[in-house]
């Protein structure tokens, strides 16, 4: 077996490989050269060094800063919300209830429409709840932007973060709580001290993937309030789009290339500190 | 949903460049990156047509609606890049000017009926405009004739607030509303921070005698306050309601009959006709008199921001059945009669064919009234931020209609155009 993986692995890894560079590599590096660069189009960059990453923090009429504190203050929200509750409904739905499978199809369900389009369902359904209630709509109303946005996004990934949590519970052994039981541990005490540690590698993927969805959200954010009213509601990632498109002229586009390139090194240093955190208490079986 | 359409875009590009690659490369060929999706029909049939008559091979590819610089980015990079592309005035052609072909002494420019259509940059041609449209109220005048009135009796701002106000007072009773609702959501609200806010920046260059400017005073600010009230409190829904209204709304309510006035332009015409919804006996556009200058003499506002450019960057031989084919499109027989009757466009050329659109008909009988049509001078507005933050704070005032909320548009209106013409190159 491995002499024929020895002598075959390119067929394996090639094709994987040419996507991965074709698709994610190459852009990668353009783009990180692209920053450097005052540009239309990509063939004809105009070099100057660090300008774009000076005027970043200096010169920015979006500055990153404002949108940074909105972000974290949905993120934080959303990934504690979105893992509770994904977990709570883990709990319920591996008792063996009936129509568990019923339900785990219905709360998966949201996860499979687009975000945009759901970004348009929920700006239609909480403009109606907040003309019914008398209050600002949506594009007049940052608060409502904020937790509509914490709705929108519990209600597409709660039922996705739900199915890893059932597949981690589900693989802890019988033997351990059967153990547990026997030595008289309330079912409160077998959570914490026997589910809950077993299915660290699942919290850990799932507060991974909330942690870089939240940060990195787009298509709801735009779709539900584009940012609106006065850019109080933009995230990072579209806050970069509007520097890019907003304006003509090649120095916007150089900047909102700076800027996408810090938002990567920022989201890749906060999800590996998050990584190296949640990994630590994970146990072996 | 921009990644989405983005790839399938995509697929399809390369679909079509994959077809293109198997004809014939010498004679050249066309590549059109068109802007308007509502004509994209007919300018495949105009395309495929040319390639009938004379083999060569004219694409024309459509960018969604809203994406087309993003489109034309991506486009531009590739070995196949459009060799006709347009854009949408001075400001958009800072961004392209690289890419812009001298059409100096091409058979395009010397068919324009008036150089004022051009694009010029020095001595260079770098863009031609090929469609002249022409907005303002469109008026629903068989609802009018039931409140009363007719379009005559509206000659001024006073007239049309007098006629709005009567029908928003008997509005239960007679069944309809003044105006459609002003929808102020994102992908409409251009109808009022772009093409309304063109009639006080117009009257403060005609005041001033310029044609654009690094500082905007606001001297017709007021005027614009007023008809921005006279819209918003006299529509089918309540004020505080507008930020949610798509321009679909607005048609909607004008097709069903709930408003007398809807503001929108020429190209409105095939949808507001389409099944014989309306004829044009039901029909008319009126000037949207602000209460600014001389409104015996106002006509609608008529202009272009669709200007023709080729690709400097295209092969020779691509740049010349580019051009060919364009010459192609305003003289013959053919092409004028497509631009004319099918796309329902004005064209600035020599050669042009009457068009059947109502509304375009008005403009010229308003011209020929001695009525002086007002100008667009939106491209020369200094970047879509800028009309974002005056949208954002109409928004506001629309549902809160303080003082305090609209000294926010002023402000966004003056200062915002300062800052935002400081931040252009």
């Amino acid at each position: 077996m491995e002499k024929v993986l020895k002598k075959y692995w390119p067929l394996f890894v090639v094709p994987t490989m040419a996507a991965f560079t074709i698709g994610f590599i190459v852009p990668f590096l353009q783009g990180l050269y692209l920053s450097f660069c005052e540009f239309t189009t990509i063939k004809k960059a105009k070099w100057v060094g660090f300008d774009n990453y000076i005027r970043v923090f200096t010169d920015d009429p979006e500055p990153l800063m404002d949108s940074l504190g909105f972000t974290v203050a949905f993120a934080v929200v959303s990934i504690v919300l979105i893992n509770l509750i994904g977990f709570l409904f883990a709990l319920v739905l591996t008792r063996g209830l009936k129509g568990t499978n019923l339900f785990r199809t219905v709360f998966f369900m949201p996860n499979l429409i687009g975000g945009v389009v759901l970004g348009y369902i929920w700006q239609i359904l909480i403009n109606g709840l907040l003309s019914v209630v008398g209050e600002p709509l949506l594009a007049l109303n940052t608060t409502a932007g904020y937790w509509g946005l914490i709705i929108l996004m519990c209600w597409q990934q709660v039922g996705y973060m739900m199915i890893i949590y059932i597949a981690g519970l589900q693989s802890v052994p019988e033997s351990l709580i059967e153990a547990a039981k026997i030595d008289g541990a309330t079912s409160l005490q077998t959570l914490l001290k026997i589910k809950i540690p077993m299915i660290m590698q699942s919290v850990t993927i799932c507060v991974f993937l909330t942690l870089t969805n939240s940060f990195k959200l787009f298509d709801q954010n735009m779709a539900l309030t584009n940012g609106e009213p006065m850019n109080t509601t933009t995230m990072l990632a579209l806050n970069i789009y509007k520097t890019f498109y907003n304006r003509t002229g090649a120095q916007w586009k150089g900047l909102g290339q700076a800027k996408a390139v810090i938002f990567c090194i920022l989201v890749v240093l906060i999800s590996f500190g998050q990584l190296r955190a949640t990994r630590g208490k994970e146990v072996q079986q | 949903m921009k990644k989405r359409l983005w790839a399938l875009f995509m697929v399809c590009v390369l679909a079509v460049a994959c077809f293109a690659g198997c004809g014939a490369k010498d004679e050249g060929k066309v590549y059109y990156l068109n802007f308007k999706p509502e004509q994209d029909p007919q300018w495949q049939a105009l395309a495929k047509s040319y390639t009938e008559q004379t083999g060569v091979e004219v694409t024309v590819v459509t960018a969604a609606s809203g994406e087309y610089e993003t489109t034309l980015q991506a486009e531009i990079e590739k070995a196949d890049a459009p060799t006709l592309f347009q854009v949408n005035g001075p400001v958009g052609l800072a961004n392209w000017k690289d890419y812009c072909y001298d059409l100096s002494g091409s058979a395009l420019y010397n068919e324009l009926t008036s150089d004022s259509f051009s694009l010029k940059e020095g001595n260079e041609v770098l863009g031609v405009a090929y469609v002249i449209e022409s907005y303002g109220i469109i008026t629903n005048k068989t609802l009018l004739a039931k409140a009363g009135y007719s379009v005559d009796d509206i000659k001024s701002f006073a007239d049309l607030k007098k006629v709005a106000e009567d029908i928003t007072a008997r509005s239960a009773e007679l069944g309809f509303s003044a105006f459609s609702s002003a929808g102020m959501d994102g992908s409409s609200d251009w109808r009022f921070k772009t093409h309304l806010a063109n009639l006080p920046i117009y009257f403060e260059y005609q005041a001033d005698g310029i044609g654009t400017t690094k500082a905007i005073k606001g001297t017709y600010l007021d005027n614009y306050r007023a008809i921005f009230d006279l819209y918003i409190n006299n529509s089918t829904c309540a004020p505080a309601e507008l930020s949610a209204k798509t321009g679909d709304d607005s048609r909607n309510e004008f097709l069903q009959g709930k408003a007398v006035f809807f503001q929108n332009g020429s190209w409105e015409y095939g949808s507001l006709t389409a099944d014989g919804a309306y004829t044009d006996d039901d029909l008319a556009m009126i000037p949207i008199y602000t209460g600014a200058g001389d409104e015996a003499k106002q006509g609608l506002c008529t202009g272009t921001e669709n200007y023709w450019c080729v690709n400097k960057d295209a092969s020779e031989a691509d740049i010349q059945a580019t051009l060919d084919f364009l010459e192609w499109v305003v003289t013959s027989e053919e092409g004028t009669k497509c631009m004319a009757n099918d796309m329902g466009f004005v064209i600035p050329f020599k050669n042009a064919v009457e068009s059947p659109n109502l509304f375009v008909k008005q403009d010229n009988a308003y011209t020929a009234e001695g009525k002086t049509p007002v100008s667009w001078n939106f491209p020369t507005m200094p970047s879509e931020n800028w009309k974002n933050g005056v949208g954002s704070a109409l928004t506001a005032y629309a549902a809160d209609q303080t003082d305090a909320n609209w000294d926010a548009v002023v402000k966004a209106f003056v200062e915002g155009w300062k800052t935002e013409y400081e931040l252009i190159k």
